[in-house]
C-alpha cells in the first residue's frame, strides 16, 4: 500500500488533502490491493452495504408517514400501504429489505466458514461481523413489531418474555422493558426509537469492521497469506468494483422479484390482524432467518435452559477463531473440514425447518438431534478435527498451481514455515 | 517532601474519581428508571369485574393491566379433580384449596409463564388450559402439568366486593 506516499494532483487537491487525508482515503480505496482469486461468494460484502443503505433511505421515508402509537400504528401502516405516494413500493422495500438483507448476511457468514476468513489475524474482523449479527437481529425484531398486527404483538411478548428466565431480576427486567405490565404503547414507542437507532449503530461497526479488513487485507479461496501489492493482487478499483456491481445486479433481481411479485410470501397472514392482547395466534413463529435459533429454544424442556442454549448458539460464533484449531484457513485443503462444513449447513437448515413446525413428535425429536449436532460441531468436531485431519499440500501463492513457480517466494516461504 | 506530595495527589486523584463516578451513576439512574412503569400505568392497576352471568363451567376473560385475567366458575368435577390431584405430581406444587378461596371460582391471569401466551380454555391432556405457542397444558386449577412453562399460572390479588362482582388488583 502506498497510502502515506499518495499526493493530489491538484493544488487544491493537495492544500485540503494536507488538512483533511480524504482524498489519501479515496486513492487506499481505489488501489487496496486485492487477491486476484476472489470468486462471486465474496461479492457479499458490497451486496450488503446495499441492503444497509437501502434500508436505512426506506426507513427514514416510512417514518415520515408512520406514527408509532398503539391505536394509530396499525392503521398508519394500512395509510401507508393505500393512501401514500408509492408508499405500498417503499414498505414492500422495507419490509423485503430485510429478508434479502439476512439471505446475504447467512451466505457472507457461511463463505467465512468455508474459507475460514474468521482465523487469525481476522479475528477482531469476525467478532464485529457478528456483533453487527447481533444487532441485526434486534432491529428486524423490534421493527417487526411497529406494525402492531398479531404477529408483531405477540412476536415481541415471547421473545421479550425470554429475559423472564433469568433468575431473580427476570421478571423486573421485562417490567423494565415493556414499560408496563404487559407489551403495550410505552413498548411500541421505545422499540420505534431503536429501530430508528440500530442501523447507525451499524454503520458504524460496518466502518470499524472494514477498516479491521483492510488491516490484513481480504482472506481468498486458497486462503494463504499473500504479498501485497503483487502478482497475486489486484486493485479494488476496477476489477473488484465491477466484480461486486454485477454480483448486485444479479441480486437485485432476486430481490425485485419478491417486491413486485410475491411481497408477503415471507410474512404471515397474522400480521394483517390488529395485535388483540386477549388471543393469542394458534401458531407464533418467528421471521424465516431466526427459525434455526427459535428450533433451538424449543428443543430444551426446560424455560431458563432454553434460552441459555438460543444464546450460545450465537454466541459460541464470537469464540469459533479459538475453537478451530487448524492452521489451514480453506476448506479446499481440509478433506474432512469440507464434509462436517456441509452437513453443519444442513444441520442449520434443518433447525430452521422444524422451527417452523409444530415442536411435538417427529419435529421435536428431530430439533433435538440438530441442536445437539449444532453444538457438537463447534465444541468437538472443530478442535478435534485441527490435530487428526490430513491437510493436502496448500500451494506457494495463489499464481503457482497455474503457472508453477512463484512470484513471490519470500512470502510463499512465510507461508510454509507458518503451516510446519 | 516529595512522597509527601505523591500521597496527596493519589487522595485528590481517588477522590475525584469516586465524586465523578457517584455524578455518573446519579444521571444514569434517571435515564434507566425512566423506562419503568410510569404513574399513568400503575395508576390502572384495579379493575371490577361484574360476574352475575357467569354459569358453571364457563369462562370470562378481562383485561387487568394489559393481561387477560380468566374467571372460571368451575363445575363440581373439575373441583375435585384439581383436588385430587397428588403433589408428588406436580411440577409446581400447590395446593388447589390456596389458589382458589371459593372452589367454585378460580382467578388467575392467563398469561403461559413460558413466554406469556395466552392459553386455551377446555384444552389440553388436564381438562384445563392449553398454551398453543410452545405446548404447555395446565390443569382444572391452571397448574402447569406438562410442557415447558416452569410455573402454574399467577393468581393475582383479587377480592369479592359482594356476590356479583370481583375486585382484581
Amino acid at each position: 500500500m502506498s497510502d502515506h506516499d499518495y499526493r493530489p494532483k491538484s493544488k487544491v487537491g493537495q492544500w485540503f488533502n494536507d488538512r483533511l487525508p480524504l482524498l489519501t482515503l479515496a486513492n487506499h480505496l481505489t488501489d487496496y490491493p486485492t487477491p486476484k482469486n476472489l470468486n462471486y461468494w465474496w461479492t457479499f460484502g458490497g451486496i450488503l452495504t446495499f441492503c444497509l443503505i437501502t434500508q436505512i433511505v426506506t426507513g427514514l421515508t416510512l417514518a415520515m408517514h408512520y406514527i408509532a402509537h398503539a391505536d394509530m400504528a396499525f392503521e398508519s401502516v394500512e395509510h401507508i400501504m393505500r393512501d401514500v405516494n408509492y408508499g405500498w413500493l417503499i414498505r414492500y422495500i422495507h419490509a423485503n429489505g430485510a429478508s434479502m438483507f439476512f439471505l446475504a448476511v447467512y451466505i457472507h457468514i457461511f463463505r467465512s466458514l468455508f474459507y475460514g476468513s474468521y482465523k487469525s489475524p481476522r479475528e477482531i474482523i469476525w467478532i464485529l461481523g457478528i456483533i453487527i449479527y447481533l444487532l441485526m437481529m434486534a432491529a428486524a425484531f423490534m421493527g417487526y413489531v411497529l406494525p402492531w398486527g398479531q404477529m408483531s404483538f405477540w412476536g415481541a411478548t415471547v421473545i421479550t418474555n425470554l429475559f423472564s428466565a433469568i433468575p431473580l431480576v427476570g421478571e423486573g427486567i421485562v417490567t423494565w422493558l415493556w414499560g408496563g405490565y404487559s407489551v403495550d404503547n410505552p413498548t411500541l414507542t421505545r422499540f420505534f426509537t431503536l429501530h430508528y437507532l440500530i442501523p447507525f449503530l451499524i454503520l458504524g461497526l460496518v466502518v470499524l469492521h472494514i477498516w479491521a479488513l483492510h488491516v490484513p487485507g481480504n482472506n481468498n479461496p486458497v486462503g494463504i497469506d499473500i504479498k501485497k501489492p503483487s502478482k497475486d493482487t489486484v486493485p479494488f478499483h476496477p476489477y473488484i468494483v465491477i466484480k461486486d456491481g454485477f454480483a448486485l445486479l444479479m441480486f437485485m433481481i432476486v430481490f425485485a422479484f419478491f417486491v413486485f411479485y410475491a411481497p408477503n410470501i415471507l410474512g404471515h397472514a397474522d400480521n394483517y390482524i390488529e395485535a388483540n392482547p386477549m388471543v393469542t395466534p394458534a401458531h407464533i413463529v418467528p421471521e424465516w432467518y431466526l427459525l434455526p435459533f427459535y428450533a433451538i429454544l424449543r428443543s430444551v424442556p426446560d424455560k431458563l435452559l432454553g434460552v441459555v442454549a438460543m444464546l450460545s448458539a450465537i454466541l459460541i460464533l464470537a469464540v469459533l477463531p479459538w475453537l478451530d484449531t487448524s492452521k489451514i484457513r480453506s476448506a479446499v485443503f481440509r478433506p474432512l473440514y469440507k464434509q462436517f462444513y456441509w452437513i453443519l449447513v444442513a444441520d442449520v437448515l434443518i433447525l430452521g425447518y422444524v422451527g417452523a413446525m409444530p415442536a411435538e413428535g417427529l419435529y421435536l425429536l428431530i430439533a433435538r438431534v440438530a441442536t445437539a449436532y449444532y453444538f457438537l460441531h463447534f465444541l468437538v468436531i472443530l478442535p478435534v478435527l485441527g490435530f487428526k485431519e490430513k491437510t493436502l499440500p496448500v500451494p506457494l501463492s495463489i499464481t503457482e498451481p497455474i503457472l508453477g513457480g512463484s512470484p513471490n517466494l519470500a512470502a510463499a516461504r512465510n507461508n510454509e514455515s507458518k503451516i510446519e | 517532601m516529595s512522597e509527601k506530595k505523591t500521597k496527596r495527589r493519589d487522595f485528590l486523584f481517588t477522590a475525584t474519581t469516586a465524586v465523578g463516578a457517584v455524578g455518573a451513576a446519579a444521571v444514569v439512574w434517571p435515564m434507566i428508571d425512566q423506562m419503568n412503569p410510569d404513574a399513568s400505568v400503575k395508576a390502572l392497576a384495579s379493575t371490577e369485574v361484574d360476574i352475575s352471568s357467569l354459569t358453571p363451567g364457563n369462562t370470562l376473560t378481562v383485561l387487568w393491566r394489559g393481561k387477560p385475567v380468566f374467571i372460571r366458575r368451575r363445575t363440581q368435577e373439575e373441583i375435585d379433580e384439581a383436588r385430587s390431584v397428588k403433589m408428588e405430581d406436580l411440577i409446581h406444587p400447590e395446593k388447589d384449596e390456596d389458589r382458589a378461596k371459593n372452589p367454585e371460582w378460580l382467578v388467575m391471569l392467563g398469561v403461559c409463564t413460558h413466554l406469556g401466551c395466552v392459553p386455551l380454555n377446555d384444552k389440553g391432556d388436564y381438562n384445563g388450559w392449553f398454551c398453543p405457542c410452545h405446548g404447555s397444558h395446565y390443569d382444572t386449577s391452571g397448574r402447569i402439568r406438562k410442557g415447558p412453562a416452569p410455573w402454574n399460572m399467577e393468581i393475582p390479588k383479587y377480592e369479592f366486593v359482594n356476590a356479583n362482582t370481583i375486585k382484581i388488583g
